[in-house]
C-alpha cells in the first residue's frame, strides 16, 4: 500500500465543495453537477434522490472513487480523491469502499462463497481466513446455507445478500448502494432494507444510496434532492 | 482462486470454447504434421555423420568416377576409409514403389556406416553371395521382405531385369537412422556392365572417405580435389551434411510453401481465437468493470482475459500435440519409403507449444486492453 492519508475530519466522512463533474457529448461539454457542496457524517445513512439525469448516479460515482471530477473538491475520510493516481485509487477503494449495485453484479461462474471472497484476492490473507471471512459475512446476511450455489442458483434477493456480504468484507468505512432494490420485489426490497439498516446500525458502516423509491429512502437518514446537477433541498431527514 | 475464475470462465459458454479448442486442435495437429514432413525433408542431412565426406564428379553427379581414383584417395592424409556407391535406380513392380538403392563396395561400405546395424551372420551370407542384398528394416516391413526373399528389379541406368536375395536386414543405431534403403555389390553390377557398357565398367558415383578428425573435414576435402586437379575426373569433396543438403535445396521451393502454409494455418486460428475472445470480454464488460470497482488494477484483469485465453489455445495444442504423434505414425507408414523418417521432433513439440502462446497472447491482446481500460462507470453501464 501506498501512503494513503486517513482520518476524516471530525464527524464528517465525506465533504465535498465546488464539486463539478461534465461529460463530453458529440465533442460538446455536457455538465452533470455543478458547484456541488455537500457534508456526510460519519456513520449517515443517506439517500440521493432525483429523477433520471439529475447526477445522483454520477456523484455515488464520485464519491466512491470510481470516477474523478472536473472540479472542486471531495475528500473521504480526509482523503483527497482527486489526488489519487489510478492505482492509489483502486488500493483506496479496494479498503474503504463496498459496492452494492441495482443487478448485483456477481461473477456468475463463481459460487456464493467465492464471490464474496473475491475482494480479499487484493488482500495478503491466506487462503483459509479467506474462507473463513466469506462464511462468515455470508452468515450475517443469513446466507450460510446458500454458500456453494451459484447465483443463477439464487432468487434477486439471496443475490443482493451475496453483494452485500461482497461489500462488506473488508469491513469498509463507506458502503455505496446504487439503486440497491432496483430490480427486487417488494418483499425482498424490504428484507435488503432491513438488513443495510442493520449493517448502519450495528456495525456503524456509512451508507450512500442512490433510490428512486420513497420507500427506500425512508429507510435513510438523512435524504438528498439533486435535480439538474445541483442540491435542491439539502440534507434533509429521513423519514427513519 | 483467480486461476478458478479464468478456468470457469473459459468454459462457460461451453459450445463456443469447445468449437475453438476444436480449431486449435486441428491447426496444431496440421502445424505438426507439415513440420514434420519438413524435417523429413532434411532427415538424410540431419543424420549425416560428420566423420565422412562424399567425393564426386567435379562437373555433375551424373558423371561417374573412376575407380583407379581409390587408391589415391586413401593416400590423401586424413583419410582413414574409402568406400564408393553408385546409385542403381531399379523398379521394384511399379514406379511407384520408390526407394533408393545403392551398389556400394560391400567389403568397405558398412564399416563407414556403423549407424546400420546388421547382424554379423546375415552380413557373412550377403559378403558370401554376390547377387546378395542388404535392406533397411522400414522397407522390409513395407513390402513383407524376409531373409533369403527373392527382390526383383528392373532396370532403368542399368537395363535388364536383376533379381537380388535379401541376404540381411539392418536396423537403425536410433529413430532417425535412414532404414528404407536398399544395398547390392558393386562388384555384380559391374560385372554385367563390363560385359553390356564397357565404357562404364570400374567407375562409381560417389565416393563415400572415413575422416579420423572431422574438425579438418574442410582441408582433407581440398587436399582430396587437388589430388584430383587438371585429371580427367576432376573431384567435388564435400561433408555428407552438405552434399545431403544440396539434394534438399533442388526441392526448396516445396519445403518453403510447407512452412508457409504451416504458419498460415496458426495465422487463421489466430484471427478465429481473438474473435472469440472479443466476444466474450465484450460481453463480460460490466464484469471487468466490477473487479476494477472493488479494487482490481487493470493489469490484474487484462490477466483475467489473457489467462483464459491462453489456456483455451493450450488446451488445443495440448490435445494437437497428443494427436500428432499417432497420426504422424500413420501418415509415415501412408507415404512408405517415400520419407525413410518421419518422426516427431521436439523441436516441433516446442514449436506447437509456442505457437499456443502466441495464438493465446496475440488473441488477448485487444480484449484484454479494452477490458484493462474501460471505464468502471461505463462499463457498469454495458
Amino acid at each position: 500500500m501506498s501512503d494513503i492519508p486517513s482520518g476524516p475530519a471530525a464527524g464528517v466522512l465525506v465533504r465535498i465543495r465546488g464539486l463539478s463533474k461534465a461529460y463530453r457529448r458529440g465533442g460538446q461539454p455536457v455538465p452533470v453537477l455543478h458547484d456541488l457542496d455537500l457534508d456526510i457524517a460519519d456513520g449517515d445513512f443517506l439517500a440521493l434522490m432525483g429523477p433520471s439525469g439529475s447526477g445522483k448516479s454520477t456523484l455515488l460515482n464520485l464519491i466512491a472513487g470510481i470516477d474523478k471530477p472536473d472540479a472542486g473538491s471531495l475528500e473521504v475520510a480526509g482523503v483527497e480523491l482527486a489526488q489519487l493516481g489510478e492505482a492509489d485509487l483502486a488500493r483506496w477503494r479496494a479498503r474503504h469502499v463496498g459496492f452494492i449495485f441495482q443487478f448485483y453484479n456477481l461473477m456468475p461462474v463463481l459460487t456464493a462463497r467465492e464471490n464474496v471472497e473475491l475482494p480479499l484476492l487484493l488482500t495478503a490473507l491466506p487462503r483459509r481466513e479467506r474462507r473463513e471471512r466469506a462464511e462468515l459475512a455470508l452468515s450475517l446476511v443469513g446466507l450460510a446455507d446458500r454458500m456453494d450455489h451459484r447465483p443463477s442458483e439464487l432468487s434477486g434477493g439471496q443475490q443482493q445478500r451475496v453483494a452485500i456480504a461482497r461489500a462488506i468484507i473488508t469491513d469498509p468505512t463507506l458502503l455505496v448502494a446504487d439503486e440497491p432494490t432496483g430490480d427486487l420485489d417488494r418483499v425482498s426490497a424490504g428484507e435488503i432494507l432491513d438488513l443495510m439498516e442493520r449493517l448502519n446500525a450495528d456495525l456503524g458502516k456509512t451508507i450512500v444510496m442512490v433510490t428512486h423509491d420513497q420507500r427506500a429512502a425512508a429507510r435513510a437518514h438523512s435524504v438528498v434532492q439533486l435535480e439538474k446537477g445541483a442540491l435542491v433541498a439539502g440534507a434533509v431527514d429521513g423519514g427513519a | 482462486m483467480f486461476a478458478r475464475l479464468i478456468l470457469r470462465n473459459a468454459l462457460r459458454h461451453r459450445l463456443r470454447t469447445a468449437l475453438t479448442v476444436l480449431g486449435i486442435f486441428v491447426a496444431i495437429l496440421a502445424f505438426g504434421l507439415l513440420a514434420t514432413v519438413v524435417d523429413a525433408w532434411y532427415a538424410g542431412a540431419e543424420g549425416a555423420s560428420a566423420a565422412r565426406l562424399v567425393t564426386r564428379n567435379a562437373v555433375s553427379l551424373v558423371f561417374p568416377l573412376p575407380l583407379t581414383h581409390r587408391e589415391k584417395l586413401r593416400q590423401v592424409e586424413g583419410v582413414s576409409r574409402v568406400s564408393t556407391a553408385n546409385w542403381f535406380g531399379g523398379i521394384y513392380i511399379s514406379p511407384r514403389n520408390f526407394f533408393p538403392q545403392f551398389a556400394v563396395d560391400a567389403q568397405t561400405y558398412f564399416d563407414l556406416y556403423p549407424e546400420y546395424r546388421v547382424p554379423e551372420a546375415e552380413m557373412r551370407e550377403f559378403l558370401r553371395d554376390r547377387k546378395g542384398a542388404i535392406v533397411g528394416r522400414k522397407l522390409a516391413d513395407t513390402y513383407g521382405w524376409k531373409v533369403g526373399d527373392v527382390v526383383p528389379l528392373k532396370g532403368t541406368i542399368y537395363a535388364g531385369n536383376w533379381e537380388f536375395v535379401v541376404r540381411g536386414i539392418y536396423d537403425g543405431r536410433d529413430a532417425g537412422t535412414d532404414t528404407a534403403q536398399f544395398f547390392l555389390h558393386w562388384a555384380y553390377l559391374n560385372e554385367s556392365v563390363r560385359r553390356l557398357l564397357p565404357r562404364r565398367a570400374d567407375t562409381v558415383g560417389v565416393f563415400i572417405v572415413g575422416i579420423d578428425e572431422p574438425g579438418r573435414a574442410a582441408d582433407i576435402a581440398r587436399a582430396i580435389d587437388a589430388q584430383f586437379r587438371n585429371s580427367l575426373a576432376e573431384t567435388l569433396t564435400e561433408t555428407e551434411k552438405a552434399f545431403q543438403l544440396g539434394f534438399v535445396a533442388m526441392t526448396e521451393a516445396i519445403v518453403v510453401a510447407i512452412r508457409l502454409v504451416s504458419y498460415l494455418v496458426i495465422f487463421i486460428i489466430m484471427a478465429v481465437m481473438a474473435n472469440t475472445m472479443s466476444m466474450s470480454a465484450r460481453e463480460r464488460m460490466p464484469e471487468y468493470a466490477t473487479l476494477k470497482a472493488i479494487g482490481f488494477r487493470p493489469a490484474r484483469v487484462a490477466a483475467l482475459v489473457t489467462g483464459e485465453s491462453v489456456a483455451i489455445a493450450l488446451a488445443g495444442t495440448v490435445l494437437g500435440i497428443a494427436a500428432t504423434f499417432p497420426v504422424a505414425e500413420r501418415f509415415g507408414r501412408a507415404m512408405g519409403s517415400l520419407f525413410p523418417v518421419f518422426r516427431v521432433s521436439l523441436d516441433t513439440v516446442l514449436l506447437q507449444l509456442a505457437c499456443a502462446l502466441v495464438i493465446g497472447l496475440v488473441a488477448a491482446f485487444a480484449p484484454a486492453w479494452r477490458a484493462a481500460r474501460v471505464g468502471i462507470a461505463e462499463g457498469l453501464r454495458a
